[in-house]
């Protein structure tokens, strides 16, 4: 069951801040999905391969050949501060 | 938890009832051209952010293309190491945000790995062992962190992103940071013969986390564990580790329990230290990567890479014992290196005694090495120079000595040998009647030794045979110089 904590985790996983409202809404959202997921596993699967993708494709591959990389300005140009050829960051470790 | 563990003396009776338990996770940077998923160029040490993408940056509406080569190379490493390749092969996110990793996930493999099931033989404590590897699979390596504190910022380079990785993990099978080292030697040496990766701990090429506990000897479930980062040698792994067993054993002891989490390990100051980050929470979620297809392999491709494999260092070993009669000792001095390995076959291939082959490689040659702190392939020194040089000194043209100082000429210059000996004067002076002259006068000079050759003193020949090579600055010939003394001191 989706509880307010378990969207605050999940949003805290991926750096999200959410309001109370906001909350509300993903709970009842999240919610939605997993019954319907639950739904779907009623089905009987027996003899179903398991899919691991959308597409009916397979080994799309590309050789081992080197190709134009970005220059230091461009990479660097959508870098919202950078510092002496790097991208700049708050620091990660105290 | 917080703060640093200080090294405690320890007692070893009072750690007899434990176990240790050692599992390794290998890293190891693959050496194709390009990216794993895109086509810049895979090199170390170029200027910051200069080998990026739209694909290796993350940025939105960029896709992944898997570098075949990569695969390949996975598939070789699998094998080598005794795995069961997978003939359907995926890759998955691992959902993480941190900022060495631009998209917020990193393309890995969960569960289904290119190889699993393998192992690995190896020597240690003077027999063999087997240590099981659980898996090996691919992934994409991240960025560079550097912590800047003059400006109190993290800056990121991200050349590395998106560099190939091969993740090693081996089976809790190790008892001791012994056996790990060895485990870690032996494997190195059969990636360096696959040549799919430089190998050098230096640049990061290969890396090592061990995850390490200890349990009351007996036990067979796992104790909990805590896994060791930021060794950069082999040597830093045993160290960490040792250092890590007598800690876990000093808290047991003191009815304390182990708390499970990453510990770095600091060279300097020879300790442990709690990784501090604010990235704890592992909670990867990861899910199918939907920005690329499967991968399946058949049988026939999978044993086509087994053909091409190369001969790997165990096998070598074996073969050069039993085939090419070389003592287990040298044996293993040859093959510690692939280079030198091939060097001492394509001498012996053009007809030298294989034991003064490997005399001259195991000795003198590997002196050389270490005293210029290079490589085989770094000198210019070819299989058959040295094959040459050998037997000039077997067929007494030049002397032991002499033949010394021509190797380190050759290696420093690359000279033909002929030259240098023609250049030093280094020909071995066979002239008897040179020799006789000499003899007779270092006879005269030392009659107490003399009488010692006559009453059957061995040695004393010895020194009347090194007077001799003195006066003739090493160059004669001590057999014939020997002949000369005994002859000489007999008939008198
Ligand atoms: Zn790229």
């Amino acid at each position: 069951m989706i509880t307010k904590e378990t969207v605050n985790y999940i949003a805290s996983l991926s750096r999200l801040h959410i309001d109370e409202a906001e909350n509300a809404g993903f709970v009842r959202n999240l919610e939605d999905i997993l019954q319907y997921v639950a739904k779907l596993n009623k089905l009987d699967v027996a003899g179903v391969l398991p899919t691991s993708h959308v597409l009916k494709m397979e080994n799309v591959f590309r050789d081992d050949k080197v190709s134009p990389s970005l220059t230091q300005q461009e990479a660097l140009s959508f870098a919202i501060e950078s510092h002496a050829g790097h991208y700049k960051v708050p620091k990660v470790i105290e | 938890m917080g703060g640093m563990y200080k090294e405690q003396n320890f007692n070893f009776s009072e750690n007899m009832d434990f176990e240790t338990v050692i599992g390794l996770e290998v890293h190891l940077q693959l050496n194709t051209a390009t990216k794993i998923f895109c086509g810049c160029r895979n090199v170390f040490g170029v200027e910051a952010n200069t080998c990026v993408c739209p694909v290796c940056l993350g940025l939105p509406g960029s896709l992944p293309v898997l570098n075949r080569d990569v695969l390949f190379s996975g598939i070789k490493v699998g094998l080598a190491l005794n795995c069961s390749i997978n003939t359907f092969v995926k890759f998955d996110r691992k959902n993480y945000y941190y900022p060495d990793l631009p998209k917020g996930y990193q393309i890995s493999q969960y569960d289904f790995p290119i190889a699993k099931a393998g192992f690995l033989p190896v020597m240690t404590g003077g027999q063999e062992k087997r240590i099981g590897i659980t898996r090996a699979h691919l992934e994409e390596d991240a960025g560079k962190l550097i912590h800047d504190d003059a400006i109190n910022a993290t800056l990121v380079d991200y050349n590395r992103t998106g560099t190939p990785l091969v993740e090693i993990v081996s089976e809790p099978d190790m008892r001791s940071a012994d056996e790990a080292y060895d485990y870690l030697t032996t494997l190195k040496l059969a990636l360096q013969y696959l040549n799919v990766s430089d190998c050098d701990m230096e640049k990061g090429s290969l890396r090592c986390d061990a995850n390490v506990s200890i349990r009351s000897r007996g036990e067979t479930k796992l104790g909990t564990k805590t896994e060791l980062k930021n060794m950069n040698s082999f040597s830093a792994v045993k160290r960490a580790i040792d250092f890590e067993v007598a800690r876990q054993t000093r808290l047991v002891i003191a009815g304390e329990s182990i708390v499970q989490q990453t510990l770095l390990w600091n060279e300097e100051k020879g300790i442990t230290i709690p990784m501090r980050s604010k990235e704890q929470a592992h909670d990867y979620r990861y899910f199918p990567e939907p920005d690329l297809v499967p991968f399946t392999l058949t049988e026939a491709e999978i044993d086509k890479v087994r053909c091409g494999l190369p001969e790997l260092p165990y096998a070598r070993l074996h073969r050069l014992i039993e085939k090419l009669g070389v003592s287990e000792y040298d044996g293993t001095i040859i093959v510690q290196d692939k280079t030198f390995a091939d060097f001492f076959e394509s001498a012996l291939a053009l007809g030298v005694d294989v034991k003064k082959l490997c005399n001259w490689m195991n000795g003198p040659l590997m002196k050389e090495l270490n005293d210029r702190k290079c490589r085989l392939g770094d000198l210019k020194l070819t299989p058959g120079m040295l094959v040459e040089l050998i037997n000039k000194v077997e067929d007494g043209t030049v002397s032991n000595l002499a033949g010394k100082e021509i190797l380190a000429e050759v290696v420093a210059t690359g000279r033909k040998i002929e030259d240098i000996i023609k250049e030093k004067g280094l020909t071995q002076v066979s002239d008897e009647a040179l020799i006789g002259k000499i003899v007779d006068e270092i006879i005269l000079k030392n009659p107490q030794v003399v009488e010692q050759v006559r009453s059957g003193k061995a040695n004393a020949a010895g020194f009347l045979v090194g007077q001799a090579m003195k006066q003739m600055q090493g160059k004669a010939n001590p057999k014939i110089i020997n002949e000369f003394i005994q002859r000489r001191i007999t008939n008198v």
